[in-house]
C-alpha cells in the first residue's frame, strides 16, 4: 500500500478545516471500498487520508421534509431500513443489488456518490428519484440535484474542499411506481452490462403524467435518459408507448465495450432493460383517485 | 502511526499500526493469525472476511486503523477451546471444504448470516454466501454444511 498520514476528525467542522487545508492532497475515506482499491492500483496517491467514522451524526436515515440519509449511511442499513424500503423502495431494491454483502456492509451512499463510478447501482435509482446531494464546505452547503453531480468518468462537480454531508430525496408522487433493473449476464455481484431506474407516476385518465428514466454502466456517467421522459409524457401507459419511447434511449448513452459486453450488445440491452422497467413500474402505478 | 484498542477475538488489545496498513496485513503479519487468507486483494472473492461488530467485511479492503474501537472476530476466535464452532464441526461433517483456502471466509461469512438469521432457507443461504468464492466444492457441500449448522443436525 502507498504510504499517507491517516487523519481522524472528531466533527465536520474539523473535516472541513482539514478539507480546507489540504485541499487536492486529501482523500476522504468512509467504507474504504473504493479508495482502498484506487491507492492500491495507485490511481490515487493522497498524502493524507482524512477518515469520516467519527463522524457518525452523518450516517442517520430520517424522514423530515422528505427523506434524508447521512452520507456514512451503509448500502445494509439502507436496504434494512424500513423507513426506505416503505417510501423509496427503489433505493433499498438498488442497495440490495451492490456486489455483495460484505461490500454492503462497508460502503456508503456518499462514498458510492463522490466515488462515481459509471457502473454503480444507486446513482440511477437516485436521479429516478430526483434527489439531491448535499456538499458542506468552509464556504457553506449546496444542494446538487442528483443527475448534475457526475461530470465524467469518476469525476463530480464538488471541489476540493467539500463533503457530501446527506442525500436529499424528496416526496414521492402519490401512486408512483418504481423499478430497479440490473442486467448481470455473468455473475450475481459484479458490475451491471446495464442497469436501470424508472419512475411512473399516471394521471386520473390512466395516463403517463410523469416518467423518470435514469441507467448505469450506458457511459461515462450515470445517464437520465431525458428523450425518453418527454416522448412518455401523457401517453397511455401500454407496451406501444414504452415500445416506442425507448428506441431514443440509443441517443442518451455512449456505452463502454468491455468484457461485460460490447457496445453495441449494451445499446441494445439498455433499450430492452429499459423497456421492461418502465412496464414493470407502471404495473405498480396507481391512477389517484 | 497510531496506537488501536480493540476486541480481538473477544480480548483486549492494544497495538501500535502504521497509518496505511490493511486490516488483513495488521492480522496476518503483526498478529501472526494467518487464518485469514489474502486472495484477490480487491474486495471480490471473501477469502479475506472476518467480522467487524459482527458484520462481515473485507480485510484487504479495510484500514487496520478502522478496527480501532470495534470487535474483530476471526477464524481462530469462534471455537470454545478444543471445542469446534458449530459450523466449523458441518463443514467437516458434510464436505464443505476441500483444499481450505477459502474455508475460513466461508465460516465467518455462514456465521454473520446465522448471527442474524439462525433459519435461512436455503435461498437466502444461497444469496448470502454469494460472494464468497470456491474452486474445490462446487458449492454445493458449502450451502449443505450451513443447512446442517442451522438446522442443529
Amino acid at each position: 500500500m502507498i504510504p499517507f498520514t491517516y487523519l481522524e476528525p472528531a466533527s465536520l467542522d474539523e473535516a472541513l478545516a482539514l478539507l480546507a487545508r489540504y485541499g487536492d492532497e486529501a482523500k476522504l475515506i468512509a467504507g474504504g471500498t473504493g479508495l482502498v482499491n484506487l491507492m492500491k492500483q495507485r490511481l490515487v496517491r493522497p498524502s493524507f487520508v482524512i477518515g469520516l467514522r467519527a463522524l457518525q451524526p452523518l450516517a442517520g436515515i430520517a424522514e423530515n421534509g422528505g427523506l434524508r440519509i447521512g452520507a456514512l449511511a451503509t448500502f445494509g442499513a439502507i436496504e434494512a431500513s424500513a423507513l426506505i424500503r416503505r417510501r423509496a423502495p427503489l433505493l433499498a431494491e438498488a442497495c440490495g443489488h451492490v456486489a455483495t454483502v460484505r461490500i454492503r456492509s462497508m460502503a456508503t451512499l456518499g462514498g458510492a456518490m463522490v466515488h462515481a463510478d459509471p457502473h454503480l447501482d444507486t446513482p440511477p435509482a437516485l436521479i429516478a428519484l430526483d434527489a439531491q446531494i448535499v456538499a458542506r464546505s468552509q464556504r457553506g452547503q449546496r444542494a446538487i440535484p442528483a443527475d448534475r453531480l457526475f461530470t465524467g468518468y469518476y469525476q463530480t462537480v464538488l471541489a476540493p474542499d467539500e463533503i457530501v454531508t446527506e442525500i436529499r430525496i424528496p416526496h414521492q408522487p402519490v401512486g408512483g411506481g418504481t423499478a430497479f433493473l440490473k442486467f448481470l449476464p455473468a455473475t450475481q455481484d459484479d458490475y451491471a452490462t446495464v442497469s436501470v431506474a424508472a419512475r411512473i407516476v399516471l394521471d386520473e385518465t390512466g395516463a403517463i403524467a410523469e416518467a423518470r428514466v435514469a441507467l448505469g454502466a450506458a457511459a461515462t456517467v450515470p445517464v437520465r435518459a431525458m428523450a425518453v421522459e418527454a416522448a412518455l409524457a401523457g401517453k397511455t401507459a401500454d407496451e406501444k408507448s414504452f415500445r416506442d419511447a425507448t428506441t431514443l434511449v440509443v441517443k442518451a448513452i455512449d456505452p463502454i465495450a468491455d468484457f461485460r459486453g460490447s457496445a453495441e450488445y449494451k445499446r441494445k440491452m439498455a433499450v430492452v432493460h429499459v423497456r421492461r422497467a418502465l412496464a414493470e413500474a407502471a404495473i405498480k402505478a396507481k391512477r389517484p383517485a | 502511526m497510531r496506537s488501536i484498542k480493540l476486541t480481538l477475538n473477544g480480548a483486549s488489545i492494544s497495538r501500535d499500526v502504521e497509518d496505511n496498513r490493511l486490516l488483513v496485513e495488521f492480522l496476518r503479519e503483526d498478529l501472526n493469525l494467518t487464518g485469514t487468507k489474502e486472495s484477490c486483494g480487491v474486495g471480490v472473492c471473501g477469502a479475506c472476511t472476518v467480522l467487524l461488530d459482527g458484520k462481515p467485511i473485507s480485510s484487504c479492503l479495510a484500514l487496520a486503523v478502522h478496527a480501532d474501537g470495534c470487535a474483530i472476530t476471526t477464524i481462530e476466535g469462534i471455537a470454545e477451546g478444543d471445542r469446534l464452532h458449530p459450523l466449523q464441526e458441518a463443514f467437516l461433517a458434510h464436505g464443505g471444504l476441500q483444499c481450505g483456502i477459502c474455508t475460513p471466509g466461508q465460516i465467518l461469512a455462514a456465521k454473520a448470516l446465522l448471527d442474524a438469521n439462525p433459519h435461512p432457507t436455503r435461498a437466502e443461504i444461497q444469496h448470502w454466501m454469494m460472494g464468497n468464492l470456491c474452486r474445490c466444492t462446487g458449492y454445493y457441500k458449502i450451502i449443505e454444511s450451513i443447512a446442517a449448522a442451522a438446522g442443529g443436525e
